[in-house]
């Protein structure tokens, strides 16, 4: 299993990609990505699939809402990384 | 080439473009067909000696300074993954609708319009701010509304109807597929992209924004294939199955994208369709000419980007069934944008025009009509700008026959049929419209139906 930092590089760097202008390296981890970075419904979708598409790892529709901050996408996340 | 793949996408217009990235972006196996022998599709481009031509481009809608969030030339560039500076966009001067007794000039700050309602329709001020707060608010990009007047909705806000006219102006000629009105929703699409977001041009033309999304798709190791014209559609039980092209190759997929239009998509298959008849083909076309001139527009003194004119209080917007129309118009300064790099001046006229009476021309009529489409555009700017051109050192007229040779749209429609499919499904399983028939318009627009086709129909589950 990959360590807590090493999940939230991995999840930084789709994060990085997806919000495209926006500059992630002031992110606060405990507040929603939603509320620091332009990011709407369809931009989630693209974390979800870039999730898919580098690591192989699923967020069936029904865990969306554990990708609200990097906290929780970390807590969320790190046992699926295995 | 291979025969089997996920998605077929027909056009590599701005649509087609955009849902390849995305496609091959999440490793859909795709393949983009085009009949053509370079992208573009209605937006495309031509060179004549060393000049550069915009087949189509006067301006891009839906202008935001870079970090705006939440709008739709954002959105695009995160879905296609294109930083905003690479668009090199260069925002508007100004605008302005030309009626009898009555000019409005706008920007892309809304404020300035509000200003020149206060100034010249006092009483309409509250009306208009208070549809502005109805258009903010309301959900144009749902997939599922249904047709509603949007005359019967403006006219509850703006009460004058010379203003009504005025607003409805540029937001048909720019994008509606109706005649006299609109469907509110696209009426609150267009309203947002031209008054509340603005013009603004990419540096180098529409080429730039072309080259951009080629390159991308390059990245993603996906090619074009040009000059592949479909001849037909197959389905199987309702379902699609494979396309055959005029070459004879027969490839099989699962999906297909097509940009062609809704009643020219219809028509690829052997068998009527039963929605067939209740898509109805569009009827507005329009003669474009381009001409060089010897001077920039700023030095014959001309303050706006684009004109929109119109001789008469009210505004008809519809098949002129005349050749041309030279009662409205739209008059576009493609180098009279806050930067310019030329060093001509170069100068745009679009009027209404019918397809049938183009269509009908033997080619020695056709030539002399094309030159008085010419002629009447040198009145127009005369008219505008109060200055005569000089000296022409070049020009072209593209008329409706033109727009129907290479887009194939029945009577040269430019927005398309009439008969839009929000969510882009048509009766057959798998069969998605993007682009023009599918009711996002203009160059953001296409990008944005192409993207979210592919996102919905294609790459979600």
């Amino acid at each position: 299993m990959l360590s807590t930092t090493e999940v939230r590089t991995h999840v930084l760097s789709i994060i990085e990609d997806v919000a495209l202008d926006d500059d992630v390296s002031q992110l606060q981890d405990s507040i929603a990505l939603r509320d620091q970075l332009d990011l709407d419904s369809m931009d989630f979708l693209d974390i979800v699939m870039e999730l898919k598409k580098r690591h192989q790892i699923d967020v069936p529709k029904e865990d969306y809402g554990q990708l609200e901050s990097m906290d929780s996408c970390v807590e969320y996340l790190t046992p699926k990384f295995s | 080439m291979e025969k089997d793949f996920d998605v077929v996408i027909i056009g590599a217009g701005m649509s087609g473009l955009a849902a390849g990235i995305r496609l091959a972006m999440f490793d859909q196996k795709v393949c983009i067909l085009e009949s053509h022998s370079i992208p573009g599709g209605l937006n495309s481009y031509y060179q004549r000696g060393k000049r550069k031509f915009d087949v189509g481009l006067h301006a891009m809608t839906n202008w935001t300074p870079k970090g705006t969030k939440g709008k739709p030339l954002s959105k695009i560039m995160k879905q296609l993954r294109i930083p905003y500076d690479e668009f090199q966009l260069v925002p508007q001067k100004q605008s302005s609708i030309r009626f009898p007794n009555h000019k409005l000039t706008f920007t892309n700050n809304i404020q300035d319009l509000l200003d020149e309602v206060q100034c010249h329709f006092p009483n309409e001020i509250d009306g208009l701010i208070n549809l502005i707060t109805y258009i903010e608010g309301y959900n144009d990009t749902d997939l599922t509304s249904i047709y509603s007047s949007a005359k019967d909705v403006v006219s509850t806000f703006i009460k004058d109807k010379i203003l009504l006219n005025m607003i409805f102006c540029p937001l048909m000629i720019y994008g509606s597929a109706w005649e006299h009105d609109m469907d509110f929703s696209q009426f609150a699409i267009m309203f947002k992209s031209i008054f509340l977001e603005g013009f603004s041009r990419p540096t180098g033309g529409v080429r730039t924004i072309i080259d951009l999304l080629s390159k991308k798709l390059k990245q993603q190791g996906l090619l074009v294939q040009y000059k592949s014209q479909v001849q037909q559609l197959h389905k199987v039980d309702n379902k699609i199955s494979a396309i055959t092209l005029k070459n004879g190759d027969r490839i099989r997929c699962r999906k297909i994208l097509s940009s062609a239009g809704y009643r020219e998509t219809l028509n690829l298959f052997e068998e009527k369709l039963k929605e067939d008849k209740k898509v109805i083909i569009g009827k507005m076309s329009f003669t474009e000419s381009i001409l060089i001139l010897d001077k920039k527009p700023c030095e014959y003194g001309i303050e706006d980007t684009i004109i929109f004119t119109n001789d008469s209080h009210e505004y008809n917007y519809r098949n002129p069934n005349t050749l041309f129309d030279t009662t409205s118009s739209v008059l576009c300064f493609p180098n009279n944008f806050i930067k310019d790099e030329e060093d001509e001046g170069i100068f745009r006229a679009t009027m209404m025009a019918d397809y049938d009476c183009w269509n009908k021309l033997e080619k020695d009529q056709y030539k002399q009509e094309k030159l008085n489409v010419l002629e009447s555009s040198k009145a127009l700017f005369l008219k505008h700008s109060g200055s005569e051109i000089k000296d022409l050192l070049f020009s072209d007229v593209f008329t409706p026959t033109t727009v129907k040779k290479y887009t194939k749209h029945e009577n040269g429609c430019v927005y398309g049929s009439p008969t839009k499919t929000r969510d882009g499904t048509t009766s057959v399983e798998g069969l998605y419209l993007m682009g023009t028939d599918q009711g996002f318009l203009g160059i953001i627009g296409a990008m944005l139906s192409g993207i979210s086709m592919a996102n919905y129909h294609c790459l979600r589950n």
